[in-house]
This record gives C-alpha cells, sequence and structure tokens, in this order.
C-alpha cells in the first residue's frame, strides 16, 4: 500500500509581538492509504495545527509534507486549489452556510469543482442519502441537531469524491451516542468508499472505537505511532500511558505501594485468573480500578492492582500474569 | 396651509425619495466592493494587504470625518463638473453619494466581520479561490446583517438629504428651511419634520423586516 500522507522533520512555528511559539517539533509520519489514522493529544498539543499541514491550510516553518508524492509546499496557489479538491475535511463547529439550504451546502464542493446543477444536485441527494438525511435537503443548518449538522458537512464533504478525509475534533461537540452513530458513519465510509480518514481527538475512546492506527502528540512532539491494539496493550510514552490507563483509580492503601495494569482481551476474560492467582500462588492483590473497553472492535479489559508489600511477593505476581499472557506495565502515581 | 404648500410638500417628499434612492443605491455600487476590500485586506483575512488596507482606511476615514455640511460646499465644483449645476434635486445626488460612500464602506466591513472564520476555513479546504469565496460564503453569511446596515444607511441619507437644501438642493429638507426656518411657518417646519420621521421609520421598518425574513439563524 502506497502513503498518502508522509511528513519529514515538520516544524511549525508562530511569530507573535517578537514572541516564538513553536507548535510542531520534529514530526515525521506516513500515513498509509485506506487507513483510519487517528491523532490525539491534550488541548494545544498542537494536533490542529498538524492536521492543517496536510491540506495546507497551515504553512509549515520547515520540513517536508507529500500527498502522494506531491510535495505540498511547492503548489502554486491553483494547484493547491486542485490537490483540496481531494481532500476534504470537517470541524468540530460544522462549519455549514447557515443562509444556505442543507443541499445547497452539500453542492458547494461541486460547484467550486464546476459541476453542472443538474449534476450536482443528483449527487448532493446521493450523499444526503449516504448519510441519512434525504429528507432534510431544503432545511436550513440552524433547524438541525448538532449530529445532523455534522451529518450534512460530512455528505458535503464526500460530494466531491474525496481521497482523504480530515476530521477537526469532528465528535467533540456531540453526546457519546451521537458521537458513536457519526464514528460507525465514519467506519462504514472508509470500509465502501476506500476513503483515507484521519481524526483529530482528545478523546481516546474515539481512538479505540474505529482507528486502525494512532499518533500521540504531546507539547507539539510526536511521542508516540502505532497500532492502537499494540499502543493500547502496551503503550511506551507518558503521554500514551496518561491517555490509556484508568484517569481515577482508587487510592491504593499504601500511599508508597506499587502498581501495575494489566490488560487482557477478550479470550483471556474467560479466565477467573485473580482467583488463580491466589489459589496457585497465595497472594493477594488489591483492585483499584477495572474497565472493559473495545478497540478495533475487540473487547479489552484492563486493571489497575496494588501489589503486596514485600518484593518477592511482587515478583510471583507480575510472573504469573506474565505467564498467562497478560501485558504488565508499571503505573506511576503523580504525587500530590 | 394653502394649495400651493401642500403641493410643494407633494413635490419635496417624490425628490426627497429621489435623492435618498439614487444616493443610496450609487453610494452601494461604491461603497459595497470597497467595504469587501477593507474587510478583505485586513490583517488575518482572505487577501491580507497591509498597503491597500491602510491607503483605503485612511481616505475613508478622512472622509468620514468631515462634517456633511462641509463637504457640501467642498464639493460643489465637483458635482458642477458631474452634473453641470450645483444646485437642485440632481445635483445634491453627488455630494450624498460622496458623503455615504464611506459609511456604507465602513458598515459593509463590520457586517463581514462577523461571518464565522470557521466558514472561510471551510471554503478553504474546499479549494474555493477567493473571488468564490467572497461571493459564495462571505456575502450570502453577512446579508441579513448587511440588510440592517443598508437600512441604517438609506436613514442616514434620507437625513442628510434634508441638509442639502442649504445649498440649494431640493426636498423636504429645502421646504422646512425655506417656509419653515426663514418664513417662520411652523406649521410647514413641523409638517415637514413629521414626514422625515415618518419616512425614516418606514426604511427603518422595511429593513429590519428584509433582514428577520433573511436571517436562517
Amino acid at each position: 500500500m502506497s502513503n498518502v500522507f508522509e511528513l519529514e522533520h515538520v516544524y511549525k512555528t508562530y511569530k507573535n509581538d517578537g514572541k516564538e511559539f513553536t507548535a510542531l517539533k520534529d514530526v515525521s509520519l506516513s500515513i498509509k492509504e485506506g487507513e483510519i489514522f487517528g491523532i490525539i493529544g491534550m488541548s494545544g498539543a498542537g494536533k490542529s495545527t498538524l492536521v492543517r499541514t496536510l491540506n495546507r491550510l497551515e504553512e509549515i516553518s520547515e520540513g517536508s509534507v507529500k500527498y502522494y508524492d506531491k510535495e505540498l509546499k511547492d503548489l502554486k496557489a491553483k494547484e493547491l486549489r486542485e490537490v483540496r479538491h481531494s481532500i476534504s475535511m470537517i470541524f468540530q463547529s460544522f462549519n455549514l452556510l447557515n443562509q444556505r439550504t442543507v443541499i445547497t451546502n452539500v453542492e458547494q464542493p461541486l460547484r467550486i469543482a464546476g459541476v453542472s446543477r443538474k449534476e450536482r444536485k443528483e449527487k448532493a441527494r446521493e450523499m444526503l442519502k449516504v448519510v441519512g438525511l434525504e429528507d432534510k435537503e431544503n432545511s436550513f443548518p440552524a433547524r438541525l441537531s448538532g449530529g445532523q449538522k455534522q451529518r450534512v458537512a460530512i455528505a458535503r464533504a464526500l460530494a466531491a469524491s474525496p481521497k482523504v478525509l480530515l476530521c477537526d475534533e469532528a465528535t467533540s461537540a456531540l453526546d457519546p451516542k451521537i458521537t458513536g452513530e457519526i464514528l460507525d458513519l465514519l467506519k462504514q465510509i472508509n470500509e465502501e468508499r476506500k476513503i483515507t480518514i484521519i481524526i483529530i481527538t482528545h478523546e481516546m475512546s474515539v481512538i479505540e472505537k474505529i482507528c486502525d492506527r494512532v499518533a500521540i502528540i504531546d507539547d507539539g512532539e510526536l511521542a508516540e505511532v502505532g497500532e492502537v491494539k499494540e499502543v493500547f496493550r502496551n503503550p511506551q510514552s507518558e503521554a500514551a500511558k496518561k491517555l490509556v490507563f484508568p484517569s481515577n483509580p482508587f487510592d491504593p492503601s499504601d500511599p508508597d505501594g506499587r502498581l501495575i495494569r494489566i490488560v487482557f482481551d477478550g479470550l483471556e476474560a474467560s479466565e477467573p485468573f485473580i482467583a488463580n492467582l491466589v489459589e496457585t500462588t497465595g497472594q493477594k492483590v488489591n483492585i483499584l480500578s477495572a474497565n472493559t473497553r473495545s478497540v478495533g472492535g475487540i473487547g479489552y479489559g484492563q486493571m489497575v492492582l496494588e501489589l503486596p508489600k514485600n518484593k518477592e511477593d511482587q515478583d510471583t505476581v507480575v510472573s504469573f500474569f506474565k505467564n498467562n499472557g497478560l501485558s504488565v506495565s508499571e503505573v506511576n502515581r503523580e504525587h500530590e | 396651509m394653502s394649495d400651493y404648500i401642500i403641493q410643494t410638500i407633494q413635490k419635496g417628499i417624490l425628490e426627497t425619495l429621489e435623492m435618498t434612492f439614487f444616493a443610496s443605491l450609487l453610494s452601494y455600487i461604491i461603497g459595497l466592493p470597497l467595504g469587501v476590500i477593507l474587510y478583505v485586506t485586513s490583517k488575518g483575512r482572505l487577501l491580507e494587504n497591509r498597503i491597500v488596507n491602510l491607503i483605503l482606511g485612511t481616505i475613508v476615514n478622512i472622509m468620514r470625518s468631515l462634517p456633511f455640511l462641509i463637504l457640501l460646499v467642498l464639493l460643489i465644483p465637483f458635482t458642477r463638473f458631474v452634473t453641470g449645476s450645483s444646485i437642485g434635486t440632481v445635483a445634491s445626488i453627488v455630494p450624498l453619494t460622496v458623503g455615504a460612500i464611506p459609511i456604507v464602506a465602513r458598515m459593509v466591513e463590520a457586517s463581514l466581520c462577523e461571518v464565522q472564520p470557521g466558514i472561510i476555513e471551510a471554503a478553504n479546504s474546499m479549494g474555493a479561490s477567493p473571488l468564490y469565496i467572497i461571493i459564495h460564503f462571505i456575502l450570502p453569511e453577512a446579508t441579513p446583517s448587511l440588510l440592517q446596515g443598508a437600512a441604517i444607511n438609506v436613514a442616514t441619507v434620507l437625513g442628510y438629504s434634508a441638509m442639502a437644501g442649504v445649498i440649494g438642493g431640493g426636498g423636504l429638507g429645502a421646504i422646512a428651511l425655506q417656509y419653515g426656518y426663514y418664513r417662520y411657518q411652523k406649521d410647514v417646519l413641523w409638517t415637514t419634520v413629521a414626514l422625515l420621521v415618518i419616512m425614516v421609520m418606514l426604511i427603518q421598518g422595511i429593513g429590519g423586516l428584509l433582514a428577520k425574513k433573511k436571517r436562517k439563524v
């Protein structure tokens, strides 16, 4: 599979009143054709800037961004507009024309591309059908709910038959149920239309639900890139751990006790391994947090455990879990 | 009031409407593009250009700070050059237009500033050209606000048209001045004033109604 985007050593520095602010530091990554690629980070981490370098809404300060081997910064204004016809974008605030009907909104990219009136009406209707809003074509956006507005925005984004869909916090303004529906729709679009999707979010649940790979951006730097399953199972960077680990475990009985996080997938979940641990080794652990998550359609469970005080006992417990195929990682608590 | 006065007032109404209509129309033909240019060339906008913005902005500001009465007098030679005369209804349209242009331009600029930047970003992401974005994204989104601004501008032109009576323009203003002020005919004065008030209210009302009908948010 070829790469849709290839970023090499991308830097972005803003200059404001003589002060410099570096939004992106030495970011290198590649995005493959047909995948759903997630970019996650805290607000202000630079992820919105990063996604805007992909269609050159943001000019980079240094480095290279290639789109199908085309260097974006070398394009002239007209060539860039041509490229943008194949890279659609949806936004957190939807950005629909409020004074225009739904169908006129959806027609916009076709009109820009010079498609005839009849043809673009047809295409716009077809796209509204894809997002399930064919009965709303003459409504104005103000009459629609947030989820419906985002569906219109998706229809608009698809109208020009793009190769890539950029989603900038597309579900952040929506409630969890609607978020789920929109993500299902994006997944369906990815599968049926073979469109590469790049999702910017601050919510790990969005990444877990539909992304194939994820990049974690922390303070303008790329902290980690990998398969979502791998990052969930065994996060390497501090930023990744912060996103993946449960955010609110109970306090351990001993403030300096050693904590570990274990992850098991759907298959292992049928084993009563905590009971097994006690039976086989005689060691007891304190469960501080436990939950299940669906990552890429597979159920995963994770637990945060407080280990016994004794170092040898701790090792016994850890090796028991490892021998049973669970992934184990240390949890470093932040002392306040 | 005598029949003659009533006829004069009737004629005055038509003249006032004529001046207001043409001066408003002409000032929008020039002021609207000027407002668009002021908007798109300002900092962080679509076609940022500091020099163009500074020059046009300064001219507009100077024109706006001139009291209209002074402008009327200053423009007499220009008016004579354009219309062949410096008195009468048609001649008054020239200074009215010139006086209204900077107001229209600034009002248009303010309306366009209300358009959410996200909508322009979306248009850019679709590969739209700057001209397309102005015509199909910015102007339609700003239409309700532009209509509200237009109502204020037309009412202002109407008010200015009354002032044109001082230098020999026609309309209700001239009647108020000649009969009401110079001849102490209070009834004529108050009638013309009442008519002007009604006309301003009508313009404001129609403008507001149009804007409300257009606004979908």
